[in-house]
């Protein structure tokens, strides 16, 4: 059935119809609906779960952390400053290795303060060892929260869910609500492998020496390195766990696509613009113009970012002459972020093989800059024609 | 009405019911036919009183451009008085549509290039039994017999819906 809601509204449903049993969550704008919307399901008994109100989102996260130690399916979602307060505990729940699932309704992190939309605290996020599946519209936010579940208790490695702040958060659009028992029938209830509980106390997560040793039972025990080391390698082998996912989903829900990238005329296309979220539709609008114009362009939006799927993208962008990374977030100091992940897919990939396409950056939308699908064209247009600036360039810059 | 694309820019004051009017037209638009609706409110600033603009994109097939209208082909103006305040006629292409709740008689307003239509939205809703102030009802009233967007049927339908499922 299809309904028409906002984002966060999408995202609340998908959590419900995932049966998540513990929420804990801090209000912040642009996320506010979402836990409103899940606060008022168990309110009203319409979902069985225990909403913890914490005074923070580092309460938040260890709310989750010790739900989640203790084998229930947990859900959490934060904005913002509210992901860089929570960061410590961020690097906790991957190190753990805990399947918790966080939507990150994107937002601009002060200073100065604004609350509307760039990517730059999810980005800033990149690093800590959690899966990031970055949603273009409704559809795949309330499909990715679902997918989400079932890929985090797979590898036992916790998710991001990111969109776009107001872009998608705040906007009506349709989308269709799966059911809930094509959901159970994905999604069967979560069995943890070890589960926390006081008949059977445990210290989780304590300290690990340099070097290996042997543990109570006398058997040899993972050390730090060891550990890290596992979620480096079950990271990687999430991109075929991702694959699974996508096929198990198209069999009960019947709708699919590419778990990695997305792509939009890009097949025979010379110039391929490359971004993350609802931009990415966006951009699908130039690509239409442009085409008109006789200019072969295409878009590939990037759904999984972490782990980085460099393969299928160097693949998909071989032979092509230009790469145009729009991106709502910077690496202060150098360039995107999305833009070196790219370059360095591509030399690995490519280098020796074909000419390597010549990529270029561009920054849009930072803290909630208007981004006019016409400026996009235009700047999209010019990339096609040669470098625009070895520098990244920000379009719609007033200085 | 029956065109490929439609857009409408709404606007109104925080608490007047113009984001719930556009969503009621979003929902009426998808439910006649319309694969793409898109409502989007601007943001960030919304309080009560003050002037409030929603975005609604009607279109044949799916939307992907999220980006506020910039050419309307009607404006909904839920308050008259946001005339002093906001140039609602920004974009409007031209011949477009004005729909306007006023208690000002049509003579007094002279825009030229686009199509007024008005009503006396505030006082017919009280005389309907509504609340004074609550107009983001019959301002869809006005908005279709202005443009005969969707048919009055499924219009009604879609505030039956809306507000069935606002809790008592």
């Amino acid at each position: 059935m299809h309904i028409i809601e906002n984002g966060n509204a999408a995202a609340a449903l998908g959590v419900k119809l995932c049966r998540a049993s513990v929420i804990a969550a801090y209000p912040i704008t642009p996320q506010t609906p979402l836990t409103e919307k899940l606060s008022e399901y168990v309110e009203r008994g319409d979902m069985k779960a225990e909403y913890i109100p914490v005074e923070s989102e580092h309460s938040a996260l260890a709310v989750c952390i010790a739900a989640s130690s203790a084998g229930a399916r947990v859900f959490t979602a934060t904005s913002a400053n509210g992901l860089l307060y929570m960061h410590e505990q961020v690097q906790w729940a991957s190190g753990a290795r805990l399947p918790i699932v966080m939507c990150v309704v994107n937002r601009a992190v002060g200073a100065p303060w604004n609350i509307w939309n760039d990517q730059q605290d999810s980005i800033s996020q990149r690093d800590t060892g959690w899966i990031q599946i970055y949603c273009a519209d409704h559809q795949q936010i309330i499909d990715t929260v679902i997918k989400a579940y079932w890929i985090a208790e797979k590898v036992s490695i916790p998710i991001m869910v990111c969109y776009d702040g107001y872009i998608l958060s705040h906007t009506f659009m349709p989308f269709d609500l799966p059911e809930q028992e094509k959901v159970d029938a994905f999604l069967p209830p979560f069995k943890p492998e070890y589960a926390l509980s006081p008949e059977e106390p445990a210290n989780l997560n304590t300290v690990t020496l340099p070097d290996v040793r042997l543990d109570v039972r006398g058997e040899l025990a993972h050390s730090y390195m060891e550990i890290r080391y596992l979620l480096q390698e079950d990271l990687r082998s999430t991109l075929a766990v991702a694959a699974d996912a996508e096929k198990r989903f198209a069999k009960i829900f019947g709708r699919s696509g590419d778990p990695y990238i997305e792509s939009y005329r890009c097949d025979d296309a010379d110039h391929v613009a490359v971004g993350l979220g609802s931009l990415t539709y966006q951009l699908r609008v130039s690509v239409d113009a442009l085409r008109k114009e006789g200019i072969k362009v295409g878009v590939m939006g990037i759904r999984f970012y972490r782990p980085f799927p460099d393969e299928a993208i160097a693949n998909a962008l071989k032979g092509k002459k230009t790469v145009i990374v729009f991106e709502k977030a910077l690496s202060y100091g150098y360039e995107g972020a999305l833009t070196s992940d790219l370059k360095s897919a591509l030399y690995e990939h490519l280098a020796g093989t074909v000419t390597l396409p010549s990529v270029q950056n561009f920054i849009v939308g930072i803290g909630g800059r208007e981004i006019r699908t016409d400026d996009l064209t235009q700047m999209f247009r010019a990339a096609t024609k040669g470098r625009v600036s070895r520098e990244p360039t920000w379009i719609g810059l007033k200085l | 009405m029956d065109k490929e694309f439609i857009e409408i820019r709404w606007h109104g004051r925080g608490g007047q019911g113009a984001i719930t009017a556009a969503k009621i037209v979003a929902s009426a638009a998808f439910a006649s036919g319309y694969a793409g609706v898109v409502m989007a409110p601007t943001f960030g600033t919304e309080r009560r009183g003050a002037p409030v603009m929603t975005s609604l994109k009607i279109s044949r097939t799916k939307i992907y451009d999220l980006s506020p209208i910039e050419t309307p082909d009607i404006v909904v103006v839920l308050d008259h008085l946001l005339l002093k305040e906001t140039d609602v006629t920004h974009g409007l292409k031209k011949g477009g549509i004005i729909v306007l709740n006023t208690p000002v008689a049509f003579e007094s307003y002279g825009f030229k290039d686009f199509k007024l239509a008005i009503a006396d939205i505030t006082a017919i809703s009280v005389e309907a039994g509504l609340p004074h102030g609550m107009v983001n009802t019959g301002i869809i009233g006005s908005l279709e017999k202005a443009t005969n967007l969707l048919g009055i049927d499924i219009l009604i339908k879609g505030i039956e819906e809306e507000f069935s499922t606002r809790g008592g």
